[in-house]
């Protein structure tokens, strides 16, 4: 029973880590420019199928530097040629465009790498248990994990001590001040997207390595990312990473007593949020209007 | 009567003429008595969602959950409790519409993209629900092995079944008595009161306006128009889906209304024609459909915002 809930346990984390990558991109692109971000499940896709198509060539570590900047780098495009005309316009629109977006995408991933699981091939080393006693903790999962925490600390350093970083928080308070002290808020969306982006390219390929690739396996990840960001409160990014951890853990305690349920309990750990804190647990009072 | 109101009416009059001669006007065109069906239902929920979004200005992009709850709701009341079509109906459009005044409470507090994230989420519980609980909604596969039942009006059994036309004409009755109950409550004080909190949350506010009871009460009046739709639905295809429940469902029902035109009452209706109708020919020439649908959506944000009837000038009227 301890080994299975510890399994569980460690599953859950796991997940969490994808949660948290996936809504960390997210939260980024909604606290700065406001767009709800349809498409990420989409770019967490075309993330892992680039290092799909460029693993026989340079192998899954030069995938895993490739693929990310690459993914970053379409949506960096996207962005200029299909969100920018929409900032300062009502949300609703950037919401249907990447929500048509995420159609195409999907679609055109299954039009060029077919619709069947394609699987991405680990170093071998990665994928061997570390112990007979523990056989679920393998290396990759252990490597996924470090991986999300390194990255994630990266990320937050970004934000605290560089000047992009500082910028990116500062528009998140109030973009118009920002824009008034002569800084370029276009191309500091622009960057910030990218980095949301990237976050979900790299979480393409680290779920490629995990689960294997399908056109659809975006979509499944967009709603605990959502779910994550509500949880932990709107506009806190701290407030993300708990949440994603969160409902990870809680999800997978879950599927050991009642496994059915194990998707609802995202749903009641944020009604329950709603009811008590309304704001998230994190989320500032002014940021929900 | 000025001109504007008689402009107004002629236009009622033709878009009722058109809808009570369609089953004469689909066949030669190439369409068929059943497809007319779908464009009214997806039409009507296309307007309970622009009930909201419209005239509320709130955007909640989770209504296709109480859509597929009230088709369920149809469903399971054929399936076990009773045999009647009226019933049937009545008691989709509550569990659309109950369901809708319990989240709308927690819902209400939030606003823009926060408010249809929020939508999102709790609309997806309703489809993972329908997807678990295999033994009564019969899970991915669906509710099956119910079909509407003839209508018993005391001097005359209609059968509804069978004939697609007397269906049809069972649809657009619903379907206007559904529309003139939205007319109404939109020209009652209370619909002014809607439009005054799109126009300008804060001053509605400052007047004394409950904004958030407001918004709540819009949200539940939408579900419960949902659920009517849904719970028709269910009847037109004898059968409740599951991806009915689904997000990228309302994303379709937004989609509908945008098209159309938001800002006008009959605007959705159009919409949903032009969606269903193209979604129906895509599908039968091309497995890409997803990307052309997709594609639309793109165009329609970037070079059609208003919508089909806002170019034309639609000004918001009920």
């Amino acid at each position: 029973m301890t080994q299975l809930l510890l399994f569980n346990i460690t599953n859950g984390l796991i997940i969490g880590a994808f949660y948290v990558l996936m809504a960390l991109g997210l939260s980024l692109i909604l606290n700065l420019s406001n767009v709800i971000n349809f498409a990420h499940g989409g770019f967490l896709v075309i993330g892992g199928y680039i290092a799909y198509t460029v693993t026989p060539y340079i192998g899954f570590w030069g995938a895993l530097l490739v693929a990310p900047p690459l993914t970053a780098v379409i949506g960096l495009v996207v962005e200029r040629v299909l969100i920018r005309p929409l900032y300062g316009r009502d949300p609703l629109y950037s919401l249907l465009l990447t929500f048509g977006l995420a159609f195409i995408i999907e679609d055109g991933t299954r039009f060029i790498w077919g619709a069947q699981g394609k699987p991405v091939t680990i170093p071998e080393f990665l994928a061997q248990p570390l112990s007979y006693e523990l056989f679920f903790i393998t290396g990759y999962r252990l490597f996924m994990v470090a991986l999300v925490v390194i990255v994630v600390a990266l990320l937050f350093v970004l934000l605290r001590y560089t000047r992009m970083g500082i910028r990116i928080r500062a528009g998140t308070l109030d973009l118009e001040t920002v824009a008034a002290l002569g800084i370029n808020i276009r191309m500091l969306r622009s960057l910030n997207f990218a980095v949301g982006i990237f976050l979900a390219g790299l979480s393409g390929v680290l779920a490629a390595g995990q689960l294997g690739l399908e056109p659809t396996m975006g979509t499944g990840l967009l709603m605990p990312s959502f779910i994550a960001i509500i949880v932990g409160g709107v506009g806190s990014l701290t407030g993300t990473l708990l949440g994603g951890l969160l409902i990870g853990v809680a999800s997978g305690m879950t599927a050991v007593f009642f496994p059915a349920a194990s998707e609802a309990v995202m749903y009641v750990l944020m009604a329950v949020v709603l009811l008590v804190r309304p704001r998230g647990l994190l989320g500032e009072e002014g940021m929900m209007t | 009567m000025s001109a504007e109101q008689a402009r107004r009416l002629v236009v009622l009059a033709a878009i009722w003429i058109v809808l009570l001669l369609a089953p004469f006007w689909m066949a030669p065109l190439g369409g068929y008595t059943a497809l007319a069906t779908r464009v009214l239902v997806l039409g009507l929920a296309a307007m309970s969602v622009n009930f909201l979004l419209g005239f509320t200005g709130v955007l909640s992009f989770g209504h296709a959950a109480y859509f597929g709850l009230g088709a369920y709701g149809a469903g399971l009341t054929l399936k076990y409790l009773a045999l009647s079509t009226p019933l049937s109906l009545l008691l989709g459009m509550l569990l659309g519409g109950v369901a809708g005044a319990i989240l709308g409470a927690l819902i209400v507090r939030r606003r823009g993209v926060y408010f249809a994230m929020v939508t999102i989420a709790f609309g997806q519980v309703f489809y993972y629900i329908a997807f678990q609980w295999s033994s009564l909604t019969g899970g991915d596969d669906g509710l099956r092995g119910f079909s509407r039942q003839p209508l018993d009006l005391g001097f005359v059994r209609v059968d509804i079944l069978s004939s697609a036309n007397n269906f049809y004409y069972f649809v657009l009755v619903c379907f206007a008595l559904a529309v003139a109950v939205m007319g109404f409550i939109l020209r009652s004080p209370y619909g002014r009161t809607m439009i005054a909190i799109r126009e300008n949350e804060r001053r509605a506010r400052f007047l004394g306006i409950p904004v958030e009871r407001h918004i709540w009460i819009a949200f539940t009046l939408s579900c419960f128009f949902m659920g009517f739709a849904g719970a028709l639905y269910a009847l037109v295809n004898n059968f409740a889906d599951p991806r009915g429940l689904h997000y990228s469902q309302s994303g379709d029902f937004v989609m509908m209304a945008v098209m159309g035109g938001m800002r006008n009452f009959w605007g959705p209706l159009l919409g949903a024609a032009v969606f269903v109708i193209l979604q129906d020919y895509l599908s039968s020439v091309t497995i890409n459909w997803m990307s052309f649908v997709g594609m639309l959506f793109v165009l329609v944000v970037l070079f059609f915002p208003r919508g089909l009837l806002g170019v034309v000038g639609g000004r918001g009227r009920a």
